[in-house]
Order: C-alpha cells, then sequence, then structure tokens
C-alpha cells in the first residue's frame, strides 16, 4: 500500500512539474490545466457589461430612494455587490478550480472563510459590547453630572 | 525475550530516495505565489473593512455619513476604475497576440484612467479635511481613512508598476519575464476593482443609508 501511495505521489510530482514548464514558456493557456487562465476580448465585455449592469442599479437606488424602506435597500445593494465580486472573479481575476491544481481556488476559500469569519465576528462581538455597555456608561456619565 | 520487532518478510515500509535533481523553470512558481500574496492583503483589507463596520456609526457628534458622502463623485469613481480593469484586460489579449505597440497603448491609457481615479479621491479627501472631516475628527471618519487610504495605496503603488512596467515592455520587448510582470499586474489590478466593489457599497451606498 506503501509502495502505491509513493508512487502516485512521484506521479502527481511528474505532473505539476509539467504544468510549471508549459507556464513557463507562456503557453499556459493552451494547456487547461496550465498556471493562469488567460481571457478573451469577448470574456472581458462580457464581465464588463454585467459590472455595468449591477453597478448602475446599486448607485440608482441609494441616490434615487425609489423603494422607501432603507434595510430592503441595503439587502439589494449588498446583494449586487457579491454577485458583482463573483463575475469580477471568473471574468477579470480568471478563477477556476483547474489553475495550479486547484490551489488558487484552496488559498481563496480559505482566504473566504477567515474574512467572513473576521467581518461578522468583529461586528458581532462589538455589537453586544455596545448594547452592554454603552448605556450603563451613560448612567455613571449622567448621574457624575448631576 | 527478542529485542527485535516481529514483521513478515516482504511488509516492512519501502524506502524511497528521490535523488533526481528538478528542473526549476524561473518564474514557474510565481503566478502561485502572487495569488497567495494578494489573499493575504484580502485580510488586511478584512480587518480594514471590519473596523469599518464596528466605527461606522461612531460619528462622536461630527458630520455623518449621509451629510459628507457625495455618490455621484462615488459614481463616477467607480467608472474610472472599471474602464481601467477593462482597458488592463485588453492589454493582456494584445501581449498574448505579441501586438507590443498595442500592450504599450492599453496600458498607457489604463494608467489614465488609474490617475483620474486617484486624482477625484484626492479631491474628495483634500474636500473632507478642508470642512473640517479630517481623521481626526471622529472613528468613523479615522476609520473612513484608513480603509480608503490603504485601497488608494495600492492603486498609487499599481500605476507605479504600471509605468516601470511599460518601460520594461518597450526596452526588452515582450519577453517571457515581462509576459509574468505583466499578469502579476493584471491579477493585482483586477483585485483592486474587487476591493473596491466592497468599499463603494458598504462605506458609500450603505454609508448614506444608514
Amino acid at each position: 500500500m506503501s509502495a502505491d501511495t509513493h508512487h502516485g505521489h512521484a506521479a502527481d510530482h511528474g505532473h505539476a512539474h509539467g504544468n510549471g514548464h508549459g507556464h513557463g514558456h507562456g503557453h499556459g493557456h493552451d494547456d487547461p490545466h496550465g498556471g493562469a487562465a488567460h481571457g478573451s476580448r469577448k470574456g472581458y465585455w462580457i464581465g464588463f457589461l454585467l459590472s455595468v449592469l449591477l453597478t448602475a442599479p446599486a448607485f440608482a437606488l441609494v441616490m434615487s430612494g425609489v423603494i422607501a424602506d432603507p434595510r430592503l435597500t441595503a439587502g439589494i445593494v449588498m446583494a449586487l455587490a457579491m454577485v458583482q465580486i463573483v463575475v469580477h472573479m471568473i471574468y477579470f481575476l480568471h478563477m477556476n478550480t483547474k489553475s495550479e491544481a486547484g490551489w488558487t481556488m484552496m488559498a481563496l476559500i480559505f482566504t473566504v472563510i477567515i474574512v467572513v469569519i473576521v467581518i461578522s465576528g468583529s461586528l458581532w462581538v462589538m455589537y453586544h459590547m455596545n448594547l452592554n455597555m454603552m448605556p450603563q456608561m451613560q448612567a455613571e456619565m449622567s448621574s457624575a453630572g448631576m | 525475550m527478542s529485542t527485535m520487532t516481529q514483521t513478515p518478510p516482504g511488509t516492512e515500509n519501502p524506502v524511497f530516495y528521490d535523488l533526481d535533481e528538478h528542473e526549476h523553470p524561473p518564474g514557474h512558481s510565481t503566478m502561485l505565489g502572487f495569488w497567495l500574496y494578494l489573499m493575504s492583503d484580502c485580510l488586511i483589507f478584512a480587518m480594514l473593512f471590519a473596523a469599518y463596520g464596528v466605527y461606522g456609526g461612531s460619528y462622536a457628534g461630527g458630520p455623518t455619513a449621509r451629510e459628507l458622502f457625495e455618490l455621484p463623485l462615488v459614481a463616477v469613481n467607480t467608472t474610472m476604475l472599471l474602464l481601467s480593469s477593462i482597458t488592463y484586460g485588453f492589454a493582456m489579449i494584445s501581449a498574448d497576440e505579441r501586438k507590443r505597440g498595442a500592450v504599450l497603448s492599453w496600458l498607457a491609457i489604463t494608467a489614465l484612467f488609474g490617475a483620474a481615479f486617484l486624482a477625484i479621491e484626492l479631491y474628495e479627501f483634500s474636500n473632507l479635511i478642508h470642512e473640517g472631516a479630517g481623521p481626526q475628527r471622529s472613528a468613523f471618519l479615522s476609520s473612513f481613512f484608513t480603509l480608503v487610504g490603504t485601497h488608494g495605496l495600492h492603486v498609487t503603488f499599481g500605476l507605479i508598476w504600471l509605468g516601470t512596467l511599460m518601460v520594461q515592455v518597450s526596452r526588452r520587448g515582450l519577453v517571457d519575464a515581462n509576459l509574468r510582470r505583466l499578469q502579476c499586474l493584471s491579477l493585482f489590478w483586477h483585485f483592486l476593482d474587487v476591493i473596491w466593489i466592497g468599499v463603494f457599497t458598504f462605506v458609500y451606498l450603505l454609508g448614506v443609508l444608514r
């Protein structure tokens, strides 16, 4: 069994090495397993038009104030931003699961997890800190003032 | 009692030694390394976004986001950055087609849009500071200037990089090393655009709605 896994590993190694070679010669885009994917003129236009279609409504909604409920507007704007980030990732950054043998995607997933934990965790903790600490402090301050 | 461990013959773990020197063509791991740098940069921005999220409402009796932000200006800024993104894409396509002149002119157009973005941002910052809404006014403004300023600094360094790359391409042509550098800057430039989506949404649009 051990010999088998080793053999598999060696084959993997040779494969990764082949990718590097192709990439070094600047024709990585011919190889679907190549280092970085390249875009086409059409791909960039699609990405650009989608970005415009996602950005313009977000600004229009907030600037015109069509929707009376600011919470609903905020939700729509955030959803548009999320979709636009994915559009940029695919059409401009050419993210896919194959480039660099999947390691760019692994790094991206890891980063997204950390970003979500950091931002939502900070907001959650600090919101409760504000909620629980501030009234007491204000009460102390006002009693001290009186 | 025997000191020897008893293993049936043929079941010992075989040991392999990898004696062959592997070939490492220059730059074959650059793209992955640069991507990892971008991801760590992303974490820096996550911290700054988190700080802004926490302090975004701490006006300290000073001006609020709704009073300060001029959305038409931000919309123009967003357009500049988006246009610079697609022109950089066209530079990359020209590089694939090995057209040096086209690469240089698309890079120059990208630099113009980037410079316009920076100019508008600096104009906005100087206006804010002039109105007495500088970074020292409130926690909201401190976190705002830190987040948007860090993004602006990235764009500044991107522009410097763009300039040096134009010199290198014009002097040495589209050699492998320059193509690799163009690809790294492509990732960097588009990444800054992705960060800007977060900035205009969470800072400007949601700030005005707050």
